[in-house]
């Protein structure tokens, strides 16, 4: 109870700091505290094997591909450290309409009867939660991943490699195709040639 | 400890709130790197409803879809961040406003 409260405030705190910071660097910084909780806040929820996940997957590899890229920018041309800062005119109408929508979600949340079973944890048919082979553990998630929810986890698959054949395509070596051979041959040339030179380089 | 001792909709409302942080970023912010982090929010706002209510039914079918959507998002992250270095090459800036090669 104490914990989801706490956890509830940093999460918030680190959401405003990631969209109001003015370096993208002290956003990826903020955003690592918020997954941080995130991941604190599947514990208390029973999903164990998600909040690793949470940890390994975005803290561990989108957090640092983001640092890359904006060490990778900000390598060349100096201004975009700083960022581009201006907020435009249309923000504020823009963000009284986002106020008024929050307060209609708050209204029709508050006016909305979220109906969920009367389960307590320890007479669930899966056993007492907490220990090992029931609910939210690792073999409970990878025995419904792997039987009843196989196809769309051959489908992640799918739309992982489709992400990395993009990916190359867009950000990849924008050289020209040459057979490996010829390309192999040629670098060993230039560095022949280089070394011919006179090392100075 | 009895996690259910919160009720589910303090969980709605969490959400709720972080996923119109994150609206409003991708909205006002004009630097794409923090906007894709906006995005990223939004997705996380989701996925800790689908685990909230996951424990509320005690199913685990909610775990399945946070898996897919993790999934999803690191896909779009790469995606949109090979995205933002091409621009950069092309177009020498990050500011979305100036970036209008596609305008009619």
């Amino acid at each position: 109870m104490i914990a989801f409260y706490v956890l509830a405030v940093v999460m918030l705190a680190s959401a405003v700091w990631c969209v109001t910071a003015k370096k993208p660097v002290y956003s990826v910084v903020a955003l690592l505290l918020h997954f941080t909780a995130l991941a604190a806040t599947y514990l208390t929820l029973n999903a164990e094997f998600l909040a690793v996940i949470q940890l390994i997957v975005y803290s561990g590899a989108i957090l640092v591909l983001f640092l890359f890229v904006i060490a990778l920018l900000s390598s060349g041309v100096a201004p975009f450290a700083a960022g581009p800062n201006k907020l435009p005119r249309i923000a504020y109408p823009l963000g009284l309409f986002g106020l008024i929508g929050l307060g209609f979600l708050t209204w029709a949340l508050a006016r909305t009867a979220i109906v969920t079973p009367a389960v307590s944890p320890n007479a669930s048919p899966l056993g007492p939660v907490g220990t090992a082979g029931v609910f939210g553990s690792v073999g409970d998630f990878g025995t419904a991943l792997f039987t009843a929810n196989l196809l769309p986890f051959e489908i992640t698959a799918l739309i992982l490699m489709v992400a990395v054949i993009g990916v190359v395509l867009l950000a990849g070596d924008q050289t020209p195709y040459s057979p490996t051979k010829r390309r192999a041959d040629d670098v060993r040339r230039e560095m022949r040639e280089a070394i011919l030179r006179g090392g100075d380089q | 400890m009895n996690a259910m001792a919160v009720p589910i909709a303090n969980y709605v409302g969490l959400s709720a709130v972080i996923f119109f942080i994150g609206l409003a970023g991708v909205v006002v912010r004009r630097n794409p790197l923090i906007m894709l982090m906006s995005i990223e929010l939004m997705f996380n706002a989701a996925n800790l409803l689908f685990a909230a209510f996951a424990r509320a039914w005690l199913h685990n079918a909610g775990h399945i879809f946070v898996f897919l959507v993790i999934t999803v998002a690191a896909a779009e992250a790469a995606i949109g961040l090979a995205i933002v270095v091409t621009v950069f090459r092309t177009a020498k800036t990050v500011d979305v406003d100036d970036v209008a090669l596609m305008k009619g």
